[in-house]
């Protein structure tokens, strides 16, 4: 399977993915580590992929998105940002109704 | 990178655009005004300015840049 199409196998699969440097116990880079605090924050059930890991999802997930950088988060198969967009929706309050309103997240 | 050189480019490529670059050769911040901008989404404005600048992230000579957008009607409200 081409990776285009396992990206969005993959994120339409998985209610929230966030592509990221490293993993949630110990990211590489700031923007990442950031992301991760949010989404704490937000209480979210959400699985990470660590494109350090594999150079063909590094390159292959900025093509799908036409986003030239890492972190990017997905809900729902769909593309939510980077690292700016995640602060401001999560200063909004919109990131927490965006996740909420993926099942497997009891509504608080 | 230089900032100048970023300003260029955006204010180049992109039409009617107005940008004001700031950071430390590796990590930038822009705020970019630009008409285009107006009834898009949040993301799809930022597509806009990395689609112009696409080459030099991809060789990483602007590792980051984060992104302010504003349609003209919006910065002066924001400088008011």
């Amino acid at each position: 399977m081409e990776i285009l199409e396992r990206i969005q196998a993959f994120v339409e699969e998985v209610p929230i993915v966030l592509f990221m440097k490293g993993d949630r116990m110990f990211p590489q880079c700031g923007f990442s580590g950031k992301s991760i605090q949010i989404l704490e924050a937000c209480g979210a059930e959400y699985e990470t992929v660590n494109v350090l890991s594999d150079d063909q999802v590094r390159q292959g997930i900025k093509d799908y998105s036409s986003w030239p950088t890492v972190p990017q988060l997905y809900v729902a198969g769909q593309f939510v940002g980077g690292s700016d967009i995640l602060t401001d929706l999560y200063e909004s309050g919109d990131l927490q109704s965006i996740i909420d309103s993926v099942k497997g997240v009891e509504p608080q | 990178m230089e900032c100048n050189a970023i300003k260029e480019f955006i204010e180049s490529r992109l039409a009617g655009a107005e940008a004001h670059v700031e950071g430390d050769g590796r990590h930038f911040e822009a705020k970019v005004i630009c008409d285009q901008f107006a009834e898009k989404s949040l993301i799809q404005q930022h597509q806009l300015v990395y689609g112009v600048i696409k080459e030099e992230m991809a060789n990483d000579s602007i590792h980051a840049l984060s992104l302010k957008t504003f349609t003209q009607d919006a910065w002066r409200q924001a400088n008011q």
